[in-house]
């Protein structure tokens, strides 16, 4: 950068770019918004690579055509399950791109930086190498390779800072020694250090904060792109690195709210004990109360009945891949008249807007899609709720009980419509380790077991 | 001075502008947002870019051309991923 040029195209880029994401707020317009993203890209890349032509273009090719080819192949084939697992991985690879670059520019030779670009060039590379490694162990969580609990080592906080004050006083002597051979050495142990502070980091976080813990990485990818714009005086990396952080920690905030976590708990590994076991809660009066039967027939009668419907799904349907069933289900309700929509919770999948592209990978219209806060108060003139894979987040005892992890925690009212059927897997708690009193409940019907073959007992049943 | 004013100047409006319009994304389309920016991250790869126009010792530019392999691998692959996921929302006819 230096000349006027140069500003105009960088404005130019970041303007467009803002734009796309504005297009991002309806699904009509989105699409369109993604395209503009493409094409400032692609922009910015043909304007830097005509003006600055890069030597051995061949090399560069190849890096680029084989990252593109990996990239393309696994954005095509990955499931919507997958989904979370490969942002968290391509965080990574963000990250490693940014403290890549930080660190070339650190030690190049007649780079000769500012004290403000050798600021920018070792946060870069710290913030880049700790967004790689923990990333990857995020990924590696999400994937379900790596065990969910915490990993707590003795005294891991303690731990957690000495390497932080190790890294600051590697920084503080890379600058000071900057430009001499030493520098080399210092940086390079200062990415060694980053790393590990990146995995000790991570490994204490639990499966159940993942959602939050991918969006604080998509902000310190957005974070390490910027640093490494100051270090390269490069006002487009500045400029997109802090939109991206911008919408790092926005989601980040989200995700805390939704599952009523402060960031500093769940950086620490830890969750408030349960404090007292359930106690069952007043039973709701309801019609099914009264009815006999087993629950597989008392769930037939109660959806032949209904023509009012909210489904609440979570996790467990993705993992029992029942998304099919719903949908099916969902169409025999409406063929018989009944209105049919779905509550979504802010963290039923595993990032943020997860539950949404679960749903619409196998067809469910978007307009049948609600947000907790829109939808919640219509569950209490509802006939019928449909629990699906979902414990915690539908939880009565979040808003009854004090003093247990989801105390607090926004939930979807399912326990106020008139009759609820549950199709969990068993009635053990879900993350939070906290029983659902909705399950003992007059008015629920509980089936335990596999979302997907009770869905299909049900469908085949109500089909004849 | 000027340089430090600018650049942080520049950082924390284009920090508060994003929040912005990012506050204004619903939350049903939350995941390709995230994808998308995940790929404008990898905007660094243009760092790369100018690195590899210098001339450079032989390490620092295998590390730039590492750079530009995994910038374009999160760029097509988060850009291609978020197309594909808008293209699923659909609305009943």
């Amino acid at each position: 950068m230096g000349f006027p040029l140069e500003y105009l195209v960088a404005a130019v880029v970041i303007l467009l770019f803002l734009v796309g994401i504005a297009f991002f707020r309806s699904p009509r317009t989105a699409r369109l918004g993604g395209w503009l993203n493409i094409l400032a890209y692609a922009g910015a890349v043909a304007f830097v690579v005509i003006r600055y032509p890069v030597f051995g273009p061949e090399f560069v090719l190849i890096a680029v055509l084989l990252g593109g080819t990996l990239g393309s192949l696994l954005a095509v084939r990955v499931s919507m399950l997958g989904v979370p697992q490969m942002i968290a991985f391509q965080h990574g690879c963000g990250g490693a791109a940014a403290f890549l670059i930080a660190f070339s520019e650190f030690i190049r030779e007649g780079a000769d930086l500012t004290t403000l670009a050798q600021v920018g060039g070792v946060l870069g590379i710290i913030v880049g190498a700790a967004t790689f490694s923990g990333s990857l162990i995020a990924a590696g969580k999400l994937a379900r390779k790596i065990e969910q609990r915490p990993v707590f080592l003795p005294s891991h906080t303690t731990i957690v800072f000495g390497l932080l004050f190790f890294a600051l006083l590697l920084s503080v002597l890379a600058i000071f020694e900057y430009g001499l051979p030493f520098a080399v050495g210092l940086a390079t142990g200062l990415i060694v250090v980053s790393v590990v502070i990146g995995v000790i980091f991570t490994i204490r976080v639990g499966g159940a904060d993942m959602p939050v813990i991918i969006s604080f990485f998509n902000a310190t990818a957005g974070f390490a792109a910027a640093f490494c714009g100051i270090a390269l005086s490069n006002f487009l990396l500045i400029g997109c690195g802090a939109c991206v952080a911008a919408s790092g920690s926005l989601l980040t905030i989200t995700m805390c709210r939704a599952m009523n976590r402060n960031l500093l708990g769940v950086f620490s590994g830890i969750r408030p004990s349960v404090a007292r076991p359930a106690e069952a809660l007043e039973p709701v009066p309801a019609e099914a109360s009264s009815e006999e039967g087993s629950p597989f027939d008392r769930a037939i009668a109660a959806l032949k009945r209904a023509k009012d419907v909210i489904i609440a799904p979570g996790y467990g349907m993705a993992l029992s891949q029942a998304q099919e069933q719903v949908r099916s289900l969902a169409k025999w309700l409406k063929e018989r008249g009944a209105g049919v929509r779905y509550a979504i919770h802010p963290v039923a999948g595993r990032m943020p807007g997860h539950m949404n592209v679960l749903l619409a990978e196998v067809g469910v219209e978007y307009d049948e899609l609600f947000e907790m806060q829109v939808i919640n108060d219509d569950f209490k003139e509802a006939d019928l709720a449909i629990v699906i894979g979902a414990c915690d987040v539908v939880n009565p005892a979040a808003s009854t009980r004090q003093g247990t992890p989801i105390s607090g925690m926004p939930i979807l009212k399912a326990h106020e419509a008139n009759a609820v059927i549950v199709l969990n897997y068993d009635e053990k708690p879900g993350f939070s380790g906290v029983d659902n009193p909705l399950y003992g409940m007059k008015h629920v019907i509980p089936i335990w077991g596999d979302a997907k073959a009770n869905l299909n007992a049900l469908l085949s049943s109500l089909q004849q | 001075m000027l340089p430090l004013i600018i650049m942080l100047g520049i950082f924390f409006f284009l920090l508060g502008v994003g929040y912005f319009l990012v506050s204004r994304v619903p939350t049903l389309l939350h995941t390709p947002l995230m994808s998308a920016t995940n790929a404008i991250s990898s905007i660094t790869i243009l760092g790369a870019f100018l690195l590899l126009s210098k001339s450079l010792s032989p390490l620092i530019t295998v590390l730039a051309i590492f750079a530009v392999l995994m910038a374009s691998f999160n760029c097509i692959g988060g850009f291609l991923l978020t197309d594909r996921m808008f293209k699923m929302f659909r609305k009943k006819e």
